[in-house]
């Protein structure tokens, strides 16, 4: 087991938090499952601040109607990489920082099975960031494509496009060799007695998400791959004029994008199914039927990308076939709501800040599953596709969902990685501030979209002024809270109460029982045995 | 020991899966081509299947206005007729003008769309420029002719067609030996 990182040198088997380097070596050449989850988390953060600040840019702009403050153009670039940023940036990278801090502990491994690959996969992620935040500055600006890259406009835009380009191979190598390491300690490396079937759900919905990454990642290198030949060695995929198909981008595009929704939220599903009963003091309702729930949404995510498409032009049979695989998506997901449901029926419950974020979550993304529902039936769709609707839709499912439960998680771990109590009242305030605002930004936006305002533009029509003005408010409400988060943390880590062993007596996953507080550098030199 | 080995296969498993995903992503070109030529959908630049009905509809008239746009191009693109109006089910033949205005020969392929799109499948064309990819001289014009039928089915609502052609540029194709019309 030890042979994993026996090799490297100056990390020899230590059992002693003595022997790990220090300074900025510690974290460059790291191979430690927890500093690299640590630096996961942190780049998540900042990234979520640059993306932060775009998506106040643009709701700025749209405070009122007339141009203000931007030009389209650079409104447009802004759209585009504010979607980029927080989906690869943001909040995958936060999910996969979860997973190295927490994977290896709760299956009862010394770390993840290939640490020098997870070093790589984490540092391929600021080149990438930084290819991104670098197109802005191209001739011309940012590439004003949308984060769904759609072709012919991709085809044709500046040399911002390329670095936008480059930044996803790279993206997507991290997140396929990150996905091998996760596939394999949870696979090959589980502590003796730990059978698949008595590992914490989080531990299961990475294995199936991280499926679905290597399954769909090579898929969406391989779009970006054909729009960067036809842009420059004369391929015609997506160029009609030599007999290609704009629309086969959309298909291979989704044909990524649906499974990466599910990306995004089955590790949040995985979180808050280890808050939601540690709050309860009960076990898990259903542990068996959340394992195949997860694992039927992963499928059937792969069978219904064109509910994207619905106006791209399709036969009607088409339309009918990926209209009931859409619906049939909310079966498993209510099963999931369900059980959530089920496991506070009759719990004690208490509701410190990780349990009013997973319920937060609980409420919301239920809210975005069924506008989910809503944009899956064809006729509807045909009216809402493209306006404010989906814009709010996405955020339900995105922002009050993926977002809100990783918020959960950190308040949830914080105390077991740095061995303090983050402030309760704080804790509280962030919550309900971000809950607030969350909704006064988002809310308005169904109405937005029901009376018509398109999504993706700079300027609008006078009727739509009240809703995005409030909007706008709720935006910049919302960004602040999230400075409290950060001062939440950095006050936790530097001055934070120390915490007890064991600060949430309803957590039962192998970190919270068979490890002391703060974990140590290395978690299970000696397996545990679990019976 | 036995566990490093067991760990290396499956990242081997893995990384195939992987590379096997992105072949799969580019398997769905071909994959998409042949579904929208079996269900003919997008067939724009081929001669239409055929024409089931020809019984001329004199008790109606529809408006085929007519546009060209050359995508990038110095050339001057434009139809003879601006708008014809037409009994469904009648044949029809409009013409459209092309001059090379640039300081290159290059070859061109013109690209229909419709407007309003549901419109599409009930222009029945026959003869179509869009058919062939086009290589133009320096200088050198040409006159090109459209043959279409309305489909007597297509829908009471429909009034008006707007026909329009765009060329784009076929990079790197040689101008002496333009080839038919792309795979649609
Ligand atoms: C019951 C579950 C869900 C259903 C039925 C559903 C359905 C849909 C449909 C039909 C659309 C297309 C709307 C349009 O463009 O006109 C859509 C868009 C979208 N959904 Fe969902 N969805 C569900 C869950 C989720 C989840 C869990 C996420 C992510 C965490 C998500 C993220 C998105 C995003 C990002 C878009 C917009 C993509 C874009 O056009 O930029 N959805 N959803
Ligand atoms: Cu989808």
């Amino acid at each position: 087991m030890e042979a994993a990182h026996a090799h490297t040198p100056g990390y020899g088997h230590d059992d002693h938090d003595a022997h790990k380097p220090s300074g900025i070596k510690r974290w460059v050449m790291s191979t430690n499952h927890k500093d690299i989850g640590t630096m996961y988390l942190w780049f998540s953060f900042s990234m979520f601040l640059v993306g932060g600040v775009m998506a106040l840019i643009i709701r700025s702009e749209l405070f009122q109607p007339g141009l203000q403050i931007v030009q389209p153009d650079f409104f447009n670039s802004m759209i585009t990489y504010h979607g980029l940023i927080m989906v690869f940036g943001a909040i995958m990278p936060a999910f996969v920082g979860f997973a190295n801090w927490l994977i290896p502990m709760q299956v009862g491994a010394p770390d993840m099975a290939f640490p020098r690959m997870n070093n790589l996969s984490f540092w391929l992620l600021p080149p990438a960031a930084l290819l991104l935040i670098v197109a802005q500055f191209m001739p011309g600006g940012g590439a004003g494509v949308g984060w769904t890259l759609y072709a012919p406009l991709s085809t044709q835009a500046g040399p911002a496009m390329d670095l936008t380009i480059f930044a996803i191979h790279i993206l997507g190598m991290s997140s396929i060799m990150g996905s091998i390491n996760i596939i394999t300690t949870i696979l090959n490396m589980r502590a003796p007695g730990m059978t698949l079937m008595k590992m914490p759900l989080f531990c299961w919905t990475w294995l199936i998400t991280a499926y679905l990454l290597v399954a769909v990642m090579p898929v969406l290198a391989g779009a970006v791959t054909m729009t960067l030949t036809d842009r420059h060695f004369g391929t015609h995929f997506f160029n009609a004029a030599g007999g290609g198909d704009p629309v086969l981008y959309q298909h291979i595009f989704w044909f990524f994008g649906h499974p990466e929704v599910y990306i995004i939220a089955i590790p949040a599903f995985g979180v808050v199914s280890q808050v939601i009963p540690a709050f309860s003091r009960k076990p898990l309702f259903g542990y068996a039927s959340m394992v195949y729930a997860t694992a039927s949404i992963a499928i059937l995510s792969f069978m219904v990308w064109a509910h994207h498409m619905y106006t791209a032009g399709m036969p009607v049979e088409a339309q009918l076939y990926f209209m009931y695989a859409t619906v049939l998506i909310a079966v498993p997901t209510g099963v999931k709501v369900f059980n959530w449901v089920a496991t506070m029926w009759r719990g004690s419950l208490t509701f410190e800040t990780p349990m009013l974020f997973a319920l937060g979550f609980l409420f919301l993304f239920t809210l975005g599953g069924f506008t989910g529902l809503v944009l899956s039936i064809v006729p509807v769709d045909v009216q809402l596709h493209d306006t404010y609707y989906v814009v709010a839709h996405f955020h339900y499912v995105m922002v009050a969902g993926a977002l809100f439960s990783a918020f959960a998680g950190i308040y949830f771990w914080l105390p077991k990685w740095t061995g303090r109590m983050y402030n309760e009242t704080l804790g509280k305030w962030h919550f309900w501030l971000s809950l607030i605002f969350f909704n006064v930004t988002f809310f308005v936006q169904h109405f937005l979209g029901l009376a018509g305002m398109p999504r993706r533009i700079p300027d609008y029509a006078l009727q739509f002024a009240e809703f995005n003005a409030i909007s706008s408010i709720g935006a910049w409400g919302f960004g602040l809270a999230q400075l409290l988060f950060l001062y939440i943390v950095i006050k936790t880590i530097t001055s934070g109460e120390k915490a007890p062993e064991k600060p949430w007596e309803g957590a039962d996953s192998l970190e919270w029982t068979h490890l002391p507080t703060p974990a140590p550098w290395h978690s299970f030199e000696t397996p545990p045995v679990v019976k | 020991m036995k566990n490093e080995r067991a760990n290396r296969r499956m990242m081997t498993r893995l990384s195939i899966f992987a590379v096997a995903m992105f072949g799969f992503g580019f398997a769905l070109v071909p994959f998409y081509e042949k579904i929208c030529e079996v269900t003919g959908i997008n067939n724009l630049i081929k001669p239409a299947a055929e024409v089931v009905n020809t019984q001329v509809d004199k008790s109606r008239w529809v408006t085929m206005e007519f546009d060209a746009n050359a995508h990038g191009l110095d050339w001057d693109f434009k139809p003879v007729q601006r708008s014809v109006r037409v009994h469904p089910g009648e044949m029809i033949q409009v013409e459209f003008d092309v001059r090379n205005n640039g300081s290159t020969a290059i070859v061109g392929q013109a690209i229909p769309s419709y407007g309003p799109k549901h419109a599409a499948p009930y222009v029945k064309k026959m003869e179509c420029f869009c058919f062939k990819q086009q290589p133009l001289q320096v200088g050198e014009g040409k006159r090109m002719p459209v043959q279409f039928i309305l489909d007597s089915t297509l829908p009471a609502d429909v009034n008006t067609i707007t026909l329009s052609y765009t060329f784009f540029e076929v990079k790197g194709a040689p101008v002496a030996q333009a080839k038919s019309g792309g795979k649609g």
